[in-house]
């Protein structure tokens, strides 16, 4: 019997390569390729006067210079609104090359061609633009205030605004016994993936065609877009996600300015032109996200449970809303987590500022949500005196009233309905885990030695594998392969292992047989991205579909050829045969040579399968009506909604009395994603979220002046963790299958980043005993806010006096 | 505005990378990490930030590890080079440091892992078992962006009990 690869912890198939230094990203591929650097604006806000090249035209290697005015058509148009939704009245998004005027520092103004990249820079150097320039907006306050405006024709930079309610949440809050008002700010933190973005473009005038490699999460869509702006067929467009470094979410935003730019340039120039950006750059002209205000009101009976919840949150989308408001949206959706809520009602404005665009970066809008809600329940638990533990349990979603309707819309345009989850179970496994009873004796012995340590925790719920839909192909080769497609791409996720455990499982083959690719539109041209946690329950399960498509194949023809009844027969090791009778059998390689018959020929093998070499029916055509030649399936997966996966985190801290510094003594994990693959690759996935969320309520943050400036626009001053940051991550699983897919299977990507604020937030709270509401903390917040404190208290006891 | 002559002049840097010597003709501002990949060819070696930050682009001059895209290609001439390509065993399969890697699911999307593998390979030389937390202290210079770092200390700890199963420990 073949050995069960779904849900074993394999080593991964790529890993090999990769290790050899033989990856291939984009900045590997074509040598020889012109290259690009572009005049990126210096200014948050101003009109572009004037444009002068000319000191630049003496730079040696120079092939050409070019503004927005050279763009045609539809090149030259506005980039395009990826996700348009009705509440977002305003959107707006940029032109490949800034038009008449700049909206952040770092957008593009002039793309530079020459015979590399160094000769580029000289020729940038050398172009002079002058600015009228205009007030700058930055931060939140200042873009709900008003004052100035971003773009004169959206009024109080208000791109959208939504409201959405289930009850009436203001009457439940003040009619109940309790109520808790919270403020609370999450600054803004970026992806930030170890390889930039990055695009490689040949036109070939001979086959009239184009081959594009670039660094995204949506290959499939890119090719779309690069063949409507540049008025090509779809089909004389290839594009090529080669092996990514890290997305994070970043690389799901399509078409970056940089992805039309460079394939015009090559298809104007007739030869192969690249970029690859830098990490200043990537700082200033990709996209950052989590930036926002919220306004909380909970009423609680004296149990602890929600009544009624009302929050309203201000939304820094920067200067432009490529994506859409799809951030916003799921801060407000998931912002519930695993509560019922009582009454809800959530209302959000999406406002502009001269600050680089907003979009999805790993857990898109939750971390925001699940902080707020977490911050919530921790409130209700001091306001009544209760364990933080016990608030939770008494709000949580029952497993038996699982599936559950929020009543509200999600991301996908769908119901919020979670499917299935077993919310106590997790807590208790975390708390056991933790050690959350035995904590307040280790309080008390650490307070012994003049230390001072917090317990914290908190949960999340997080939507999955969203929709439309996900394909796949699979093929069984002559020589007994076995070749597996699907059009979502991959960034350090694993899929050529994780999609060749599902296929050898459905086919009965070794997994040593199946190869891969993913993201290459020469080798399937429908998908929708990589993103949302939804590569390994779409693709997955759409491979599956395929994979099952072509052992049904392979049993029919298999049957033919044994005279056996297919039911009869089994695929074992690559081999169909019958049931408890080995010896009969065909090996998939030759049932592959069957099923396409033949008049030529090639090798020993397919002369099996030509027109002289077996009696048939001379009445029946070789390829029978309804069917077709090959041992190959397409299938596609698509959900009715998001299958729902669930978490929760705890922490233990120890914060210096004197200095303030934050320390991460324990991190533990309790994750449920429904069926898994491969639990090294899921456990993977958390550490590295897990590290994310940290970096982001300690570390990580973006610095932006008055002026619109990012003042810490490298990775020597914008902080990620490095192992010494990142504490040992202790986990344990909960397997609750998706009812949704055939796989059971819910997504794991994002998972391990949402709670880490949160359950950060509430540890220090735990050890200072006074309010946390901003994220993220440094040690020199914390003792400000220590001082605040202690100013605060003894004020108090002056009144007392 | 810098001022470059209109033909730049170039010089001949050769270097002996991974046991062979390559050699071309490049401008003195061509950086050692751009001399490698696009002069050399060797893509293997990777830049992630162009500041010294990151450590993708770490490589070994004469064993000791440095940031390729701080140094220029001139300021070598004449040096041994490895980079990651020359991290494999003598049969050309995946070295210690490289096969830890692939044991403990030390990397994801593997844009950092060359630099962390001709790190933690110096590292080895000079502490051939390193305690836990002298692993993270090791790699501690390296930004990683996927993995949260556990499996890559756990990589180092394998990857010191292969080099001494297989007796490549330092002379």
């Amino acid at each position: 019997m073949t050995t069960r690869m779904l849900g074993a912890p394999i080593t991964r198939r790529e890993d090999p390569r990769l290790l050899a230094g033989q990856g291939r990203y984009v900045d590997d591929i074509g040598a020889g390729a012109l290259e690009v650097a572009f005049v990126r604006s210096p200014h948050a806000h101003a009109r572009i006067v004037d444009i002068d090249v000319t000191d630049a035209l003496d730079v040696q290697g120079l092939v050409a210079i070019y503004t927005h005015e050279d763009l045609p058509g539809r090149v030259g148009e506005p980039l395009p609104l990826l996700i348009p939704h009705p509440a977002l009245t305003h959107g707006r998004t940029p032109c490949a090359l800034a038009k008449d005027e700049v909206n952040h520092v770092g957008e593009p103004i002039v793309m530079v061609v020459a015979t590399s990249r160094y000769l580029a820079e000289d020729a940038c150097d050398r172009i002079r633009v002058s600015f009228d320039f205009d007030p700058p907006v930055v931060g939140i306050e200042n873009a709900r205030d008003g004052a100035q405006l971003v773009h004169d024709d959206v009024p109080g930079n208000v791109a959208a605004h939504l409201v959405q309610e289930v009850g009436d949440a203001a009457a439940a809050i003040d009619a109940a016994p309790n109520v808790v008002e919270l403020d609370l700010d999450i600054e803004r933190s970026a992806s930030m993936p170890m390889e930039g973005k990055g695009v490689w473009a040949r036109w070939d005038s001979d086959d009239r065609s184009l081959r594009v490699y670039t660094s995204t999460q949506a290959s499939t869509s890119v090719r779309a877009a690069v063949a409507a702006k540049l008025g090509l067929e779809a089909d004389r467009v290839e594009v090529v996600a080669p092996d990514v470094g890290g997305g994070f979410g970043v690389k799901i935003v399509h078409p970056w300015p940089e992805e039309i730019l460079i394939p015009w340039a090559a298809l104007t120039l007739g030869q192969p032109v690249k970029w690859t950006e830098d990490r200043r750059e990537h700082f200033v002209s990709s996209a950052h996200e989590r930036g926002q205000l919220h306004k909380v009101r909970a009423g609680f009976d004296d149990d602890g449970r929600l009544l009624g919840l009302d929050v309203t949150f201000w939304h820094d989308n920067g200067a432009y809303t490529p994506y859409g408001i799809i951030v916003p949206i799921i801060t407000s959706t998931q912002l519930l987590g695993p509560y019922k809520p009582g009454a809800y009602r959530v209302e959000f404005f999406s406002l502009y500022t001269n600050t680089v665009p907003v979009t999805p970066y790993r857990g898109a809008g939750r971390p925001q949500g699940c902080f707020t809600m977490e911050r919530t329940m921790d409130a209700i638990a001091q306001h009544l005196g209760l364990d933080r533990t016990v608030v939770r349990e008494r709000n949580f979603i029952q497993p038996a009233e699982m599936p559950f309707d929020h009543g509200l819309t999600f991301q996908d345009g769908r119901p919020l309905i979670y499917d299935s989850g077993d919310y106590p179970a997790s807590l208790e496994k975390l708390k056991k885990l933790v050690g959350w009873d035995e904590f307040e004796q280790y309080r008390t012995a650490a307070r012994a030695e003049g230390r001072r340590v917090g317990i914290g925790l908190a949960c999340y719920v997080e939507g999955t594998g969203v929709g439309p839909y996900e394909g796949g192909f699979v093929k069984v080769e002559t020589d007994g392969g076995v070749v597996v497609a699907t059009g979502l791409t991959t960034q350090g996720q694993g899929h050529q292992t994780a999609f060749a455990q599902v296929v050898a499982d459905e086919l009965g083959v070794p997994i040593d047989k199946v190869t891969v690719t993913t993201g290459d539109t020469r080798r399937f041209k429908y998908a929708v991205g990589t993103f949302a946690s939804r590569a390994a329950v779409m693709s997955g399960n759409a491979i599956a579909v395929a994979a099952r498509q072509v052992r049904e194949k392979a049993l029919r023809v298999a049957g033919e050829a044994l005279e056996a009844d297919p039911r009869d027969l089994e695929i074992v090791d690559g081999v169909v045969q019958v049931k408890g009778a080995p010896g009969s059998s065909v090996p998939l390689a030759t049932v592959a040579v069957l099923s396409n018959p033949l008049r030529y020929a090639f090798d020993e093998e397919t002369q099996r399968a030509t027109q002289f070499a077996s009696p048939a029916d001379p009445d029946r055509p070789p390829v029978a009506e309804g069917d077709s030649p090959g041992l190959e399936g397409t299938g596609y997966y698509s959900p009715p909604r998001s299958t729902f996966a669930n978490g929760m985190h705890a922490v233990i801290v120890e914060t210096d009395p004197d200095t303030a510094e934050i320390t991460v003594l324990r991190y533990c994990v309790v994750h449920d994603c429904g069926t898994l693959i491969n639990p090294r690759i899921v456990e993977g996935q958390i550490h590295g979220g897990v590290a994310q969320g940290v970096g982001g309520a300690l570390y990580e943050r973006m610095v932006y002046d008055d002026a619109g400036q990012l003042l810490n626009a490298s990775f020597m001053d914008f902080l990620m963790p490095y192992s010494t940051e990142v504490p040992a991550v202790e986990t344990d699983h909960l397997e609750t299958p998706s009812p949704l897919n055939p796989l059971g299977i819910k997504g794991a990507g994002e998972a391990g980043v949402i709670p880490g604020s949160a359950a950060l937030a509430s540890a220090i709270e735990d050890a200072e005993g006074f309010r946390i509401t901003r994220m993220p903390i440094s040690p020199s917040e914390l003792h400000h806010l220590r001082v605040q404190h202690e100013l605060a208290s003894s004020a108090e006891k002056g009144l007392e006096a | 505005m810098t001022d470059i002559p209109a033909d730049e002049p170039l010089h001949e840097v050769t270097v002996v990378v991974n046991g062979v010597p390559r050699a071309a003709a490049v401008p003195a501002r061509r950086l050692l990490s751009d001399f490698l990949r696009h002069d050399l060819g060797l893509t293997g070696t990777h830049v992630g930030c162009e500041h010294g930050v990151c450590g993708a682009c770490t490589v070994l001059v004469d064993g000791r590890p440095i940031r390729s895209c701080l140094q220029f290609a001139v300021m070598h001439d004449g040096a041994q080079v490895t980079t990651v390509e020359g991290c494999s065993s003598g049969d050309g399969g995946l070295g210690p440091v490289q096969q830890a890697f692939r044991d403990c699911h030390g990397l994801q999307c593997g844009f950092c892992t060359p630099g962390f593998v001709t790190t933690i390979t110096a590292y080895l030389d000079e502490n051939p078992q390193p305690s836990e937390d002298e692993a993270r202290e090791a790699i501690a210079g390296n930004l990683c962006r996927c993995t949260g770092y556990q499996n890559i200390v756990a990589s180092v700890l394998r990857a010191a009990e292969l080099r001494g199963s297989t007796g490549e420990v330092a002379q």
